[in-house]
């Protein structure tokens, strides 16, 4: 009886360790900005190779490499992050994936009757920002300051996806954020726009990480990416594609 | 006490105790010491430490006058739903605090089951410091129902009677001998919710938000700092861990009547 668990319990552990090591080698291990969830995992499902996300706010994805994190590619909303991993050493031959631009939301149906930019300086308005530790916060106040814009926002969110979360709740009158972020919640949100000329592009770059034992799959997730079909899913996520 | 301990036991405990200890070490290696004065002194700092006291406390007095009477049920009264109610405490402990957090904006957001009559009688929850004392409750709540019950439990209920029958009504009953035999209980209770609700994160960002000076408690500002200023977050993070650890240390056990 013993001998017989002994035995299944090393089978088990072999066949851990061998699927393990066989998916490791097999799937690219991406590490992408947050805002990029819903377009890089309708990408993963068409991806020639095997993919494997991991989403978070850009600057906790270059702690997490500078602490070894194992991944292959490297996905940023923005480009000072990626130049600060380029200088670090962490990854090699950043280009440009896409950009994005800023948007309002507001909850379906406009109770608020935010109407533009302006109005977010409305007395009483419950307006969400990004805190400015995260790239898109920058963003945010890059614009309200092109737009002459003061605004005392009611809560900064750290994460991306909360302003809109908030706004879908009915909790916020008006929130900044991507414009993809207000196409990927659907019917709960309305959008506002934000005018060409006061807008902020948010520009996202993608490269290898330089520590990848799985360079050549990893090179193949990039290109595909930056291809056709990558270039269609990002543009139907409301991502501004390169041409 | 009168045979000593297996080594499998004491092996194992050690390795128990390293596991523990080793993440915290980690912290207290990292932390840049050199610059701990002048991260302490910044405003955005005290302001941070100042709200997080307010909040913790303010959930401790809420947990403390809520949590007793329904301990004292628990504990003491037999009613149809007991078990549920039971359960229904222990609920917070388990449940991810931002699920907590979610669930308080559906229940008392503007838009919320109950908080639409708050919002119409003026009163506002979501992204004020009140709303950050009530996400603090909500999950350290527990904490005080837990110890208190078993506290009462521990008491002879028979004192109560042999008090009643010596004349004394129900509210001095409860202030001369319950009370004061419960007393150990409710600094236990206090300080496990208080040292709960300091480092409350999950349900006060969801609930609250994060805004400067109103919501922002040192749990936020270490995670906003770990985005931009790692070293930061570090030196946050170590003094969280010194405070809680003071307050678990003076409690020696007591919330499991240990010597």
């Amino acid at each position: 009886m013993r001998t017989r668990f002994a035995v299944a319990v090393t089978c088990a552990v072999i066949a851990s360790c061998t699927s393990a090591h066989l998916s490791d080698g097999a799937r690219v291990r991406v590490f992408a900005a947050a805002s990029l969830t819903d377009a890089f995992n309708e990408l993963g499902r068409s991806s020639p190779v095997g993919v494997e996300f991991t989403f978070a706010g850009t600057p906790a994805l270059l702690g997490q490499l500078r602490d070894g994190a194992p991944a292959d590619v490297l996905a940023t909303a923005d480009e000072e992050n990626m130049r600060k991993a380029i200088d670090g050493g962490l990854v090699t031959g950043a280009t440009v994936l896409a950009r994005n631009r800023l948007a309002i939301v507001v909850p379906a149906g406009n109770p608020a009757h935010v109407t533009g930019v302006a109005d977010l300086a409305r007395p009483g308005l419950k307006v969400a920002l990004w805190a400015p530790e995260v790239p898109a916060g920058r963003y945010a106040r890059q614009m309200l300051e092109r737009a002459q814009v003061a605004v005392t926002p009611v809560t900064e969110e750290a994460n991306v996806k909360a302003v809109v979360s908030k706004a879908s709740l009915g909790e916020i009158d008006a929130g900044v954020v991507y414009v993809t972020d207000v196409k990927a919640a659907g019917a709960a949100v309305t959008e506002v726009g934000i005018p060409d000329a006061v807008n902020v592009m948010a520009s996202y770059e993608v490269a290898m990480v330089a520590s990848s034992k799985n360079k050549e799959r990893a090179t193949a997730f990039i290109s595909f990416a930056r291809g056709e079909v990558g270039r269609r899913v990002l543009a139907d996520n409301g991502f501004d594609v390169v041409t | 006490m009168t045979r000593r301990p297996s080594p499998v036991v004491v092996g194992l405990a050690i390795v128990a105790a390293a596991f523990l200890l080793l993440p915290l070490t980690g912290l207290v290696s990292r932390a840049p010491w050199s610059g701990a004065a002048r991260e302490l002194g910044r405003p955005e700092f005290r302001t941070a430490l100042r709200l997080s006291l307010i909040c913790s406390l303010g959930a401790t007095a809420i947990s403390l006058v809520l949590g007793v009477p329904l301990a004292m049920l628990l504990a003491r009264h037999r009613f149809p739903g007991r078990r549920l109610l039971r359960g229904l405490v222990l609920l917070p402990m388990v449940l991810p605090p931002v699920v907590g957090g979610v669930a308080l904006l559906t229940a008392l957001g503007r838009r919320g089951i109950a908080g639409g009559l708050l919002h119409r009688a003026g009163i506002a929850l979501p992204f004020t410091t009140a709303g950050a004392v009530v996400a603090g409750a909500f999950v350290a709540l527990p904490f005080m129902v837990v110890t208190v019950e078993a506290g009462l439990r521990s008491l002879d209920a028979r004192l109560d009677d042999a008090a009643a029958t010596l004349g004394a009504g129900r509210w001095q009953t409860f202030r001369r001998v319950t009370l004061p035999l419960l007393a150990p209980s409710l600094w236990a209770g206090g300080a496990l919710t208080w040292a709960r609700a300091l480092g409350e994160f999950g349900a006060t960002i969801t609930f609250a938000g994060n805004a400067p000076g109103r919501t922002r408690t040192l749990p936020i500002e270490v995670y906003l700092a770990l985005e931009s200023r790692p070293e930061e977050a570090i030196l946050l993070s170590v003094l969280l861990l010194g405070v809680s650890l003071a307050v678990l240390l003076s409690l020696r056990g007591r919330w499991l009547g240990l010597p």
